[in-house]
């Protein structure tokens, strides 16, 4: 009887996330580069942009949801044609395994290092930049699934990307511009209803730009709301975009997904 | 015979285009047929179209022309059957370089979990010797140790067939001698192997059947011992007589020998008796001699 899918990827996720630990590299890049951010801004912009609402506070909502690209979507994309060199996925190319439990191995790892992720910016944001954590049982909630499905829809766009640099040599220089153009438009670093109107529409075809919006419903004031663009959260608008790209993501995925170079 | 081959190729060809290089023809035709249970290499140069045709078989490339089947099916339409089919085989590559980070244990342990029935990951370390070496990282581990790791993955999901892809590529003497120990070990649990290689003296100590394979054909196939007619080859005898060197080829070289020393009443000076090596024979072979 064939070993069950789903049981296989997760103990694919455990292995990834002990091959990911043991990396100190790319542990203290994952953990530290947000933080390291979340400094620089919140010390060159101290004002506040609302009442009661720190430049910090709304630059740790935006780093949070870009950790999500950063460690799902461009590090799957950079990290897979790496291991397709190494003849990573080609050994397991020869063994029964199915790629789904490939993809729920990355999924995991995806989703381990957000939590560890977002536990350093909001502990670091909390004692040295006055971060109010969120206030209610609800936005806790919400906070849990938008890192939930962000993880996945990060990963599985990452995988389906993999397809693209043509080994891993190129693969940084392909990924990483989509990634920082992205951040631009979808008000990582500066306020989103500032920007021009067709950056915004541009941005708001893409996951990254609901994804920073949910987190600013999640860390900022009710109040602040009637600021966002669309004059509200848009929450179900937030909850359709991630999944329609999820969606199309694993149909990507599974088309394109390649174990070794043609 | 045909329902008891492990592999049954025929007529197989391969060309592979680019841009650059333009067509190069890779398989030109091949006709194999590796017997269940036997230990079957495939000899030739560098270049010579072994791992094509092998990735071929393991169904990593298709193929241009040919039928092939691997345990009775054909690697290029697998379906949704794929993973029953590779839960049969085993594969060990040329070169890998993946998991660095892992323990060998870990490593093993973890590609267990991937098949229907597979081998306890202990006793699997322990036959491919790296027992000593079970806790140890992947990166520490030295080329040798690295390649047993690699067979230890290839045979952990007790595969019907292993194949081995140059295994013993940079091994120095002692740790080939001790691999090929392991790869008869295998034999011996009733395995078949598809071994490709391009040393002699592995395919002659290890192989049951060898194919020699030069520009994507195959020349001869035959056991190690016959190969090239060398089991019938006249040997040849020389000695010393008046002062100058006397040669001649025989069929019935002990026959000579015993009249030579009749005639010289006793020893004969210098007297040597040649057969052809395997060596010289394949080298012959791929148009090196």
């Amino acid at each position: 009887m064939r070993p069950n899918i789903i049981k296989v990827g997760f103990l694919r996720g455990g292995l990834e996330i002990k091959q990911f630990m043991r990396q100190r590299e790319s542990v203290v890049f994952t953990l530290l580069f947000p933080v390291m951010l979340l400094f620089i801004f919140g010390s060159v912009f101290k004002g506040d942009l609302a009442p009661g609402v720190t430049f910090s506070q709304y630059f740790v909502a935006g780093m949070i949801a870009s950790g999500l690209v950063n460690t799902g979507f461009q590090q799957l994309a950079i990290m897979i044609p790496i291991e397709r060199d190494f003849g990573t996925l080609k050994r397991l190319r020869g063994t029964p395994v199915s790629p789904i439990s490939y993809f729920i191995g990355k999924a995991i790892l995806v989703f381990t290092a957000m939590i560890v992720q977002v536990g350093a910016l909001m502990a670091f944001g909390a004692a040295l930049f006055g971060l109010n954590l969120p206030n209610t049982t609800e936005r806790w909630l919400r906070f849990a699934w938008l890192i939930l499905l962000g993880s996945i829809c990060s990963t599985i766009l990452g995988i389906a990307f993999s397809a693209v640099p043509k080994n891993g040599r190129g693969a940084s220089a392909v990924v990483s511009p989509i990634v920082i153009i992205l951040q631009f438009f979808s008000g990582v670093f500066f306020v989103f209803s500032t920007l021009p109107q067709w950056m915004q529409q541009f941005a708001a075809l893409f996951p990254l730009k609901w994804l920073t919006q949910g987190m600013r419903s999640v860390f900022l004031p009710e109040s602040f709301a009637t600021q966002e663009v669309a004059k509200s959260w848009e929450i179900p608008h937030i909850a359709i975009v991630l999944l329609v790209w999820t969606v199309l993501g694993t149909i990507l995925a599974l088309k394109s997904f390649r174990w070794s170079d043609k | 015979m045909a329902n008891e081959s492990a592999i049954s190729v025929r007529g197989l060809t391969k060309t592979y285009t680019s841009k650059a290089n333009g067509s190069k023809v890779a398989v030109a035709g091949i006709d194999l047929e590796v017997a269940k249970g036997e230990i079957f290499a495939i000899l030739g140069p560098n270049g010579a179209g072994k791992t094509t045709t092998v990735e071929i078989l393991e169904g990593y490339r298709n193929r241009d022309g040919g039928e092939v089947k691997v345990l009775g099916k054909d690697p290029a339409k697998l379906g949704n059957d794929s993973w029953a089919w590779r839960n049969r085989i085993g594969i060990v590559l040329q070169s890998t370089n993946d998991s660095q980070d892992l323990s060998v244990s870990e490593t093993v342990s973890h590609f267990a979990n991937y098949y229907s029935n597979p081998r306890d990951p202990d006793s699997v370390i322990r036959d491919v010797g790296l027992d000593e070496k079970k806790n140890a990282r992947i990166q520490s581990l030295s080329g040798g140790q690295r390649r047993r790791l690699d067979v230890a993955l290839g045979i952990i999901g007790n595969p019907e067939i292993l194949f081995l892809d140059e295994p013993t590529t940079g091994f120095d003497p002692e740790a080939r001698r001790a691999f090929w120990d392991l790869i008869r070990n295998l034999r011996d649990e009733g395995r078949t192997i598809l071994l490709t290689t391009h040393y002699l003296d592995e395919a002659e100590a290890l192989a049951d059947r060898v194919a020699v394979i030069v520009d994507g054909k195959i020349v001869e196939v035959s056991t190690p011992g016959n190969l090239g007619g060398r089991n019938t080859a006249k040997a040849r005898i020389s000695w010393l007589e008046n002062g100058s060197k006397q040669e001649i080829e025989s069929d019935f070289p002990a026959a000579e020998v015993a009249k030579l020393s009749a005639k010289f009443g006793g020893e004969v000076p210098e007297l040597t008796v040649i057969r052809p090596s395997l060596e010289d024979i394949y080298l012959k072979m791929i148009g090196q001699l």
